[in-house]
């Protein structure tokens, strides 16, 4: 979509002058004029110069002799483009990038846009009520192609739409040449030559038109480029806009600050901040401006430029603090502002990634990655409890995959009378047992060639095999916590009872015993 | 001059006062526990110390959220093979779900895997069993174990099973054995909560001494043993608080 603001002079002094169309100043003729090497020459007129005969582009001595009460403004040719800057970026509201297309043209790019609007003549009506609301006179028009929206804009009627690049013939041939975005001197050489419309260009054969124009490489002059950008037969580049935040950082002061110590703790402040901002943004500064408002109205500035990019919150505050020495602060100053004007991009460095862990230590995921890294992630588990009754089973060791996802605790566990031991062996270890009966508790045990008196026992807790899960010939086991003569606490167990027709009962053996467990 | 020696004496009880459980200074931040291959002692008595020392640090009544840290427990393979593996479900009720178990081949890894744990800043403690005297073991070793708990405030409880005692750099050296419990009032003939013999061997700031310590109703108490004093050079220290559970200081 291209979009013309046909008289964006004109309407911008008005909007700053606050006057109505027709209204005030503008009710007379009025030339914006612009100074030339051969005097002020008239840039642009009001609706009332142009009914008088003042045309843009005539000298201002010319333009008087035809409409002597003609008054004139200085044009601002700059602050146009800033404003149409402005403007570009505002217009985006109809599509997702928008393109300056100097002096008076904007092109946003509306592909599968225009069904948000509710179509592509409700979208060019709203385009046109938001540009009157702002008070500009505006012309829009849509196309497949920049080019081809630009000459409809700008020479074919209000509102056009190409739908599609088969109706070119139709809708662009029947305009004038300088429809073709061309330069003067072009459009004079075509004049001359009698092509006056684009259809008139395609009549002549493309080879001739190739060789009266094959030295000229700028589009603007070579009509053959301009045809085929705007057939969309070659790709047209647009430089889009967009916007671009100032980083700014600002301290309201609740009293003025008239001390120049105060001043540097504000100033160090800001440049602290600053270089947060920047880091979050991946700039560096190269130009910084500080303004310094004061209680009396006056603003002082100091601008500060680095030799590369930096955000180095100390040192701006140290190179600034130079600056300030001659800075009169008056009655106080009320308001502190840094902008980074100029900023380039400067990666984020990686800092010392030790250093870091030596003073403030490392995160678990990171221990737990340096260590299995090195002891193999079978090293580092963790247990969790399992559904199962039996002892060695009813712990599972995970591995620690994502902490803090563990599986809540199944409702398997032993109840708090039944007390369990501290470690568990991984394989429970045979021991010899001295008893009175073989379905009794043993009354001293030999355990890696020691001799251990049971002096006081706990149990028996017996424990039945799953019976789910295990052959029929494994056996019961009946569980004890013992503590000996000189207080070890230990786990035992008999392994099946007397007479159960299971293991070496059937030998005619007892039971054997084994410790499993060493408890606290 | 009696006046003298006496006062001499007072200052230096207060200097160098008696360990008591809930003492946490920074000197506990490294402690070495002897053992006997034989028992469980050692890992109880290091997490009795661990949980009284976590009990001491947090006083804080705005704290509403519990301390969920995990701790971690490095083997090395013969303590696994002599004494086994932590059982969860006779792990302390606050503990067991916060264990992270490092099993190592050797000690070379499990001082590695301690050192890891004590510049981790997201544990609450750390609890390793070596077993005797490996060459990796050494004052170097354990200065560097030291400097670690200190600079990154995570206290470490090295269980050193079937050791003699040589040199380290550990702030308080403990020796646990296993202690006749006292009979539950429920069944006298089983064993009752566990007791421990734990002797002082080696503090900076404490002297050296011996309690029957228990974990107790959520706190660690501990009884002087009056028969076996260690200290002839504290003699009159330790005769002033000779009989009185230090528990009650």
């Amino acid at each position: 979509m291209a979009i013309w603001l046909m008289r964006l002079a004109v309407d911008r002094w008005r909007l700053t002058e606050r006057l109505e169309e027709g209204e005030g100043a503008d009710a007379a003729p009025l030339a914006l004029i612009a100074d030339t090497a051969h005097g002020p020459r008239i840039a642009a007129a009001n609706a009332a110069a142009i009914a008088a005969g003042v045309q843009a582009g005539t000298m201002l001595a010319d333009a008087r002799t035809v409409c002597p009460t003609l008054a004139t403004v200085a044009a601002d040719p700059a602050g146009d483009l800033a404003f149409l800057e402005k403007l570009a970026l505002w217009a985006r509201r109809w599509g997702p990038w928008s393109a300056l297309d100097p002096p008076d043209g904007l092109i946003v790019d509306i592909t599968g846009v225009a069904h948000l609007f509710g179509g592509e003549d409700a979208l060019l009506a709203d385009v046109r009520t938001m540009m009157t609301r702002r008070k500009l006179a505006v012309r829009a028009a849509l196309a497949p192609s920049a080019g081809a929206a630009w000459a409809l804009a700008h020479y074919g009627h209000d509102g056009a739409i190409m739908a599609s690049e088969d109706e070119a013939a139709a809708q662009l041939f029947s305009l004038p040449v300088a429809a073709l975005r061309l330069d003067d001197a072009t459009l004079l050489v075509l004049r001359r030559l009698g092509l006056k419309r684009i259809g008139d260009l395609q009549g002549v054969a493309r080879d001739a038109l190739m060789r009266r124009f094959r030295t000229i490489q700028a589009p603007a002059a070579n009509p053959l480029i301009r045809i085929d950008q705007l057939l969309g037969r070659v790709p047209e580049p647009i430089l889009p806009v967009l916007p671009r935040n100032v980083p700014l950082v600002q301290r309201r002061l609740m009293e003025p600050i008239r001390h120049r110590d105060l001043l540097d703790r504000v100033l160090a402040d800001l440049c602290g901040d600053m270089g947060r901002t920047l880091e979050g943004m991946g700039l560096g500064a190269r130009r910084l401006e500080l303004g310094l408002w004061k209680v009396d109205g006056d603003v002082a500035v100091c601008s500060l430029e680095l030799a590369a990019p930096s955000r180095d919150g100390p040192h701006i505050a140290g190179l600034f603090g130079r600056k300030l020495d001659n800075v009169d602060a008056g009655f106080g100053i009320e308001l502190a502002r840094l902008r980074a004007i100029w900023t380039e991009p400067l990666a984020l460095a990686q800092g010392d990634f030790e250093k870091a862990a030596e003073t403030h230590g490392t995160s678990l995921s990171a221990c737990i990655d340096r260590l299995s890294v090195r002891l193999g992630a079978s090293a580092v588990r963790r247990p969790v409890p399992y559904a199962s009754h039996i002892p060695e089973r009813a712990q599972v060791w995970e591995v620690l995959g994502a902490v803090g996802t563990s599986m809540p605790a199944l409702q398997c566990q032993p109840s708090s009378g039944q007390k369990r031991p501290l470690k568990l062996l991984d394989t429970p270890e045979r021991i010899a047992v001295l008893y009175a009966s073989p379905d009794g508790l043993p009354r001293r045990f030999r355990w890696r060639g020691n001799v251990h008196e049971i002096a006081r026992a706990e149990g028996p807790e017996r424990i039945a095999p799953e019976w789910w899960r295990e052959h029929s010939s494994v056996r019961l086991r009946d569980y004890y916590r013992i503590e000996d003569g000189q207080g070890r606490r230990y786990w035992i167990y008999r392994d099946g009872i007397a007479g159960d027709g299971r293991g070496n009962d059937k030998l005619g053996g007892s039971p054997e015993w084994f410790l499993q467990g060493l408890c606290a | 001059m009696m006046m003298q020696v006496s006062q001499l004496a007072r200052f230096n009880a207060a200097s160098a006062a008696q360990w008591h459980p809930g003492v946490v200074r920074d000197e506990t931040a490294h402690g070495e526990v002897f053992t006997s291959m034989h028992e469980a002692s050692g890992a109880a008595f290091a997490l009795a110390l661990a949980q009284d020392r976590m009990r001491s640090l947090a006083p804080d009544p705005l704290a509403d959220t519990l301390d969920k840290r995990a701790w971690l427990w490095v083997q090395d393979r013969d303590t696994r093979r002599r004494t086994g593996r932590p059982y969860r479900p006779g792990l302390p009720r606050a503990l067991r779900h916060r264990l992270i178990h490092v099993a190592t081949e050797n000690a070379q890894d499990a001082l590695f895997a301690i050192e890891e744990g004590l510049r981790c800043r997201d544990l609450a403690f750390v609890i390793a069993e070596i077993a005797g005297n490996p060459k990796a073991l050494s004052f170097t070793a354990s200065r560097r174990l030291s400097l670690a708990a200190e600079r990154h405030g995570v206290p470490l409880w090295l269980i050193r099973l079937d050791a003699a005692r040589d040199l380290s750099s550990a702030r308080m050296r403990w020796r646990a054995d296993a202690a006749p419990s006292p009979p539950p009032r429920r069944n006298p003939a089983a064993p009752g909560i566990a007791s421990w013999k734990a002797g002082l061997l080696r503090a900076r700031n404490h002297p050296p001494g011996e309690w029957i310590m228990r974990d107790e109703a959520g706190r660690l108490c501990a009884e002087k043993i009056v028969a076996t004093v260690a200290t002839p050079d504290h003699g009159d220290l330790a005769d002033a608080v000779s009989g009185r559970s230090l528990a009650a200081y």
